[in-house]
């Protein structure tokens, strides 16, 4: 019996060395140690022997189930090994096909940049206040210190609202027609009035910025275009002065623009601020040293600002003998166009998705 | 405004000083130099894409190579009718010359000249512009044979040289040029073109940007403003019978004309200027016209006082025997000029008129009348004082009366009007001058005499002539002077600077305010020099003069410090954030966002609704942008349309107002949220190319989900077919608490035809912010449940007409807490169910609160249901 086990462990071994597939694994097992195996029978032969014989056959044919079940495990193990390594060889795709994709959503590039602007001013203190697109005249210009006929007005071509009945000219309304807000500096106004009726006697101190829309009366070109956005800050205090206004401006660029980025100030004019100053900052394209989008001058005139003018101070509700303030306005669009290399206005509103999808 | 450096430095020493750091210096001032034209004068190189500060143009001359040279002898040419032969002396040797130059033709053939004639000689290898090309094309003077003779060299032209773009004829300098010298050191030049700011219109002139230069640099002006006002009294020769015997005035409204100054100057002859006036006047952009007309603009622009010259002996015609009155007066309405571009202009009460006692004689300060204009005979071209006109550019020629002989007495004038009434005239008639430009921003009225006697000095030297004795001077009105006190905390407090009163003194004094410590020896008075207009009173007039003192002290020498000032309490702005979190959640369920242009056009948007009101503008750009939108679906639509060849799919939304007019008051604007969705609902790709295209419930999930994120609750969809631009079948009001917040569905056939739209359905919606905004959210969560849940699926059919909407109410009420949630996951209908009927299949969840709920009590509600379903709604559970 010993011998006819011998025989078993024997011939099933040598089989499984030429085995390579999982199926012939399988086939293996079921001859060599399924029900009907050879195995299988001694163990159901064993009934039929002595009391002596039993135990020994039994621990010998035992002993032959267990090498061959660890024989098969091990076989089992090479076979998976190999069956992998050969698929991985030959399982290959071209990684260069395109990815599936999918549609997803986008902001539009200005409202992108605007939450730039935002974020950061909210951070220095400047939270946002909001105005009407459609204004009188008086609160985008008289209330700003530009009085009717002055020559200021000629910075700001205006679209005027149409009286009802029209009379071709929206002057109706005598010297403060309707018309489309020119700036968000209005909202300077709508302001200092709304915090200054909380207590008229020491108006409280402000830091605001103001976004949105605004409209001038230009040829739509690519440098041009009859609406765009602004966004303003705007602080009064009792204690705020042009230096603070420069410093707060190199903050401001410090983290739009560029870490290391120089600024000059240039004198200029605006009605409603008194000095009042252009900012150009250091090409941040070409670090100064001369590119188209600097047009060589290694600057870009990036914002207009200055301290508050005493009048509007006043207009507000803020006695300027005791406040001063400074405001600043820039385009979202013009920092895209500076910094995206957009070569034509037009695009912001065109809303062509070649063009959005970029952003 | 252009200012040539030649005439800049007749007020101030810039040695030393490279033309663009002149031009930093003026632009850190806030007269910011567009760009520098050198005309002669070493142009800076620059390699390709190096920076350079200044956009330049223009050439430098070689000194070697050009040079002034005198014409001795003008001799024919053997071989060329056209062409004549110069003999010429360049300062060193003899030189032969070959010209077609029309202005010397008439010469040729006279041999030996009595008075030789000066030009500007370029040798062999100058660089120069190519007279014969069209535009400015660089060339070097080659070596050539032309008929026979050898030409290497040649004598220049204005275009030749840089001076202007076209030019007939060669340069002929004046009689005192010194032959030899080289061109760029006798005229060599650069041209600064620097925009006046609007209250800057003081600088509009050459002596206020030497001013300014003056003060920045701190440098002395070789004349001070002052002495230029040469009085009447200095001018070389006075005789005759002075200007108050002739001639007396009269204003009648000194509001309107607060000055007006006459002099007179007899026996001029009307010829050409001297060459280096034209050459100044060209530089600056104006086109020379004759010694007296020249004279006025070249007045005009050294010191910024516009002037007008009358023939006298027209106005004395029109006199007859009586004095000359000249009376200052507001147009009538309707009232009739002919102006000297030969227009007959009716006037306004706006207008205001310089007249004599029989009418009109010019429009102050805009535009001379064509009768009294100075008048050459010779030419029979028109007095055109600041008229700006093109190289190319045929002068208008509208002469009302024909008078045979040239002016030979003028009567010149200096004046102040108000602004606003130039500024209304010179738009109302356009006529943009470069009179009303300076009239328009305020000319003090201290400078009108000063003009005059300038004007007077130029008009002697150039024409001859001898001034009359005298001005008249009418000044009803001299301005107040401009005082502010300024104490040192007033320019601490609003520039974060400490200077003393002495230092504000000093840096004020250099842009000529005056300046006294006050006798308490707090504060500073200061006067603003007489040329000012742009000092104001109390507090402004401060804020007016602290911009000076940081101008003059230097913007970049302020310091920049943090603001230490308190920082406000800090309120947040909920309708902002609100509108900013629902953009995100628009882009998180896959929409792109549009920013269109407000303004539209009445048939843009009623492609899609109708509204017979609109906020119209008074000037539109364009008739497709002449209202403001009421529609936020006509702008998403718009865009839609663009772009609907670009791509497979678009879901598109905007957020923004639409304008709601209110008759002559300002329009409301409420805030809308429009979305506009088709095209393919998956994205094809190279295996991937079967989409189903977008539809009513694609639209849907992404309004729930926007919904969901708002934590709005309480929502409901009814159908609805009262909405005109959208399918009468396939459209739904979205309510909250029963509150309409807006209304979807597939854009209706009708609407979709007006609009290049492609075959798929498009689905849009539009949402009113207002009223969503105003709804309560609901922040709650519902707690995870730790035990497990079990989940059931159910499948009833029921009749077409029964809603989805009601079968989910009837499960939710029945299965009460214990269902915790509901997802329909098939509609089926077909024949083995019968017509008119439909399947609706549910995957039900149950959870019982704190346990692990039993088969045998899931059982029980399903039957529950079931049967509540088919009390209610007919329906037959499926098996
Ligand atoms: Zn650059």
């Amino acid at each position: 019996m010993q011998d006819k086990l011998n025989e078993i462990e024997k011939a099933a071994l040598e089989s499984l060395t030429s085995i390579n597939d999982p199926a012939a694994v399988e086939a293996w097992r079921v001859t060599h140690l399924g029900r009907s195996s050879a195995l299988m029978g001694v163990f159901s032969g064993l009934g039929k022997l002595s009391k002596e014989e039993r135990p020994i056959v039994g621990q010998a044919a035992n002993r032959v189930k267990v090498a061959l079940e660890a024989a098969l495990e091990e076989r089992s193990k090479l076979v998976k090994a190999a069956v992998l390594a050969k698929s991985l060889e030959e399982d290959h795709i071209d990684v260069t096909l395109p990815g599936r994709t999918r549609h997803i959503g986008r902001l539009h590039p200005s409202t992108q940049q605007l939450r730039r602007v935002l974020d950061i001013l909210a951070e220095m203190g400047f939270q946002v206040f909001t105005s009407r697109e459609v204004e009188t005249d008086e609160y985008n210009f008289q209330l700003l210190n530009f009085p009717p006929h002055h020559p200021a007005r000629d910075m700001q071509d205006t679209f005027f609202i149409e009286a009802d009945p029209p009379t071709g000219s929206g002057q109706d309304r005598g010297d403060n027609p309707i018309l489309m807000r020119t700036h968000t500096s209005p909202g300077q106004i709508h302001a200092m009035r709304k915090f200054a009726a909380a207590n008229p006697q020491d108006p409280p101190p402000i830091r605001i910025a103001l976004p949105g829309m605004c409209f001038r009366y230009e040829q739509i070109t690519a440098r041009s275009e009859v609406q765009f956005n602004q966004v303003e800050g705007l602080a009064v205090g009792k204690n705020i002065t042009f230096a603070d206004l420069k410093g707060t401006i190199a903050d401001f660029v410090r983290r739009m623009f560029s870490e290391g980025a120089r600024l000059r100030f240039r004198a200029s004019y605006f009605p409603f601020t008194e000095p009042s100053a252009e900012v150009d900052v250091e090409c941040f394209v070409c670090g100064g040293k001369g590119c188209q989008v600097c047009k060589n001058s290694g600057w870009l005139e990036i914002l207009g600002c200055g301290m508050v003018h005493p009048n509007v101070l006043m207009n507000g509700g803020y006695d300027p003998k005791v406040y001063s303030g400074y405001a600043w306005g820039m385009g979202p669009e013009r920092q895209l166009m500076l910094r995206n290399k957009v070569g034509d206005i037009r695009y912001f509103w065109g809303n062509d998705v070649r063009f959005l999808e970029q952003f | 405004m252009k200012i040539p450096l030649s005439w800049l430095k007749d007020f101030i020493d810039l040695d030393g000083l490279p033309v663009e750091d002149i031009a930093r210096k003026l632009t850190l001032a806030g007269m910011e130099v567009d760009e520098i034209l050198y005309v002669g004068l070493p142009k800076p190189v620059y390699k390709e894409g190096e920076k350079h500060e200044f956009k330049t143009d223009g050439i430098g001359w070689d000194k070697e190579k050009l040079v002034v040279a005198e014409i001795r002898e003008v001799k024919a040419h053997p071989n060329a009718d056209k062409l004549t032969l110069l003999d010429l002396y360049d300062g060193q040797q003899d030189q032969i010359v070959l010209t077609g130059a029309p202005n010397i033709f008439h010469l040729k053939g006279a041999g030996k000249l009595e008075k030789p004639i000066k030009v500007a000689y370029a040798k062999e290898g100058a660089t120069l512009y190519d007279g014969h090309a069209e535009g400015q094309v660089l060339m070097t003077l080659k070596r050539a044979k032309i008929r026979g003779v050898d030409s290497y060299s040649m004598t220049c032209s204005e275009k030749e040289l840089g001076i202007t773009d076209e030019s007939d004829g060669i340069i002929i300098l004046d009689d005192d040029a010194p032959v030899g010298m080289p061109l760029a050191d006798y005229m060599g030049d650069a041209v600064l073109d620097i925009s006046i700011l609007p209250n800057m219109a003081r600088n509009a002139s050459v002596i206020g940007i030497a001013r300014e230069l003056a003060a920045m640099l701190g440098r002395e002006l070789k004349k001070s403003s002052g002495q230029l006002s040469v009085t009447s009294n200095q001018l070389s020769v006075t005789s005759g019978q002075s200007v108050k015997e002739l001639v007396e005035i009269e204003i009648t409204d000194p509001e309107l004309n607060p000055r007006f100054v006459v002099g007179l100057i007899r026996n001029v002859e009307i010829k050409p200027s001297p060459y280096q006036i034209q050459r100044r006047l060209k530089l600056a952009g104006i086109r020379p016209i004759n010694n007296i007309v020249d004279a006025t603009n070249y007045a005009m622009l050294e010191i910024g006082e516009p002037l007008h010259a009358f023939d006298y002996d027209v106005l004395k015609q029109r006199a007859g025997k009586k004095k000359i009155k000249i009376i200052t007066r507001a147009a009538k309405d309707g009232e009739k000029l002919t102006t000297l571009d030969g227009n007959t202009r009716t006037l306004t009460s706006m207008n205001v008129l310089v007249c004599d006692e029989k009418g009109p004689l010019s429009l102050a300060g805009v535009m001379g009348g064509s009768e009294s204009e100075v008048y050459d005979a010779s030419k029979e071209v028109l007095d055109a004082v600041g008229i700006e006109t093109k190289p190319d550019e045929k002068l208008p020629h509208g002469k009302a009366s024909v008078r045979g002989t040239s002016t030979v007495n003028i009567l010149l004038e200096g004046a102040a009007w108000n602004f606003i009434n130039i500024r209304r005239t010179a738009k109302q008639h356009n006529l943009p001058s470069e009179a009303s430009f300076r009239f328009s921003r305020g000319v003090h009225p201290a400078m009108a005499e000063g003009g005059v006697s300038l004007g007077l000095k130029y008009m002697a030297e150039w024409a001859g002539g001898a001034v009359a004795p005298g001005l008249v001077d009418a000044y009803p009105l001299p301005p107040k002077d401009a005082v502010a006190e300024i104490t040192v905390n007033d320019v601490k407090r609003w520039l974060g600077i400490e200077l003393t009163l002495e230092r504000i003194s000093e840096l004020l004094s250099r842009l000529e305010f005056k300046c006294e410590i006050t006798p308490t020896g707090h504060a500073l008075r200061i006067t603003a020099p007489s040329h000012r207009m742009d000092i104001g009173e109390g507090l402004v007039g401060v804020a007016d003069v602290l911009e000076e003192i940081a101008r003059s002290y230097g913007y970049d020498n302020i310091p920049t410090t943090t603001m230490a000032d308190a920082l406000p309490p800090q309120v947040g702005n909920p309708v902002h954030e609100w509108e900013e979190h629902l953009r995100d959640l628009l882009v998180a369920v896959g929409l792109q966002e549009v920013v269109s242009y407000r303004m539209t056009s009445v048939e843009k948007e009623s492609r899609i609704t109708q509204y017979d009101e609109y906020v119209r503008l008074a000037n539109p750009i364009a008739p497709e942008k002449s209202v403001l939108r009421r529609s936020l679906i006509a702008s998403v639509l718009d865009s839609l349309e663009k772009n609907i060849r670009y791509s497979e799919a678009f879901s598109f939304f905007e957020i923004g107002p639409v304008f709601e007019p209110i008759k002559n008051e300002l329009p409301n604007e409420p805030r809308k949220l429009a979305i506009a969705i088709t095209g393919l609902r998956e994205a094809t790709a190279w295996d991937v190319q079967d989409s189903p295209t977008l539809d009513f419930f694609d639209l849907k999930g992404r309004i729930e989900l926007m919904l969901s994120g708002l934590r709005l609750t309480n929502i409901s969809y009814t159908a609805t077919d009262s909405y005109s631009s959208l399918h009468p079948g396939k459209a739904a009001e979205v309510k909250v608490n029963g509150q309409v917040i807006g209304a979807f569905g597939e854009l209706h056939p009708l609407a979709k035809e007006q609009y290049e739209l492609g075959d798929s359905p498009v689905l849009v919606a539009e949402f009113d912010l207002n009223v969503m905004r105003s709804i309560d959210p609901t922040y709650g969560i519902k707690t995870i449940p730790e035990t497990p849940s079990m989940y059931e699926d159910i499948a009833i059919i029921v009749d077409e007409s029964v809603q989805a909407e009601t079968v989910e109410a009837l499960i939710r009420q029945t299965g009460g807490r214990s269902v915790t949630d509901i997802r329909l996951f098939d509609l089926y209908r077909d024949e083995k169910i019968g017509a008119g009927k439909k399947s609706l299949a549910y995957s039900l969840t149950y959870q019982a609160e704190d346990k692990t709920m039993t088969d045998a009590e899931a059982a029980a509600i399903r039957n529950k249901i079931v049967k509540r379903l088919e009390k209610e709604v007919g329906a037959k559970l499926r098996s």
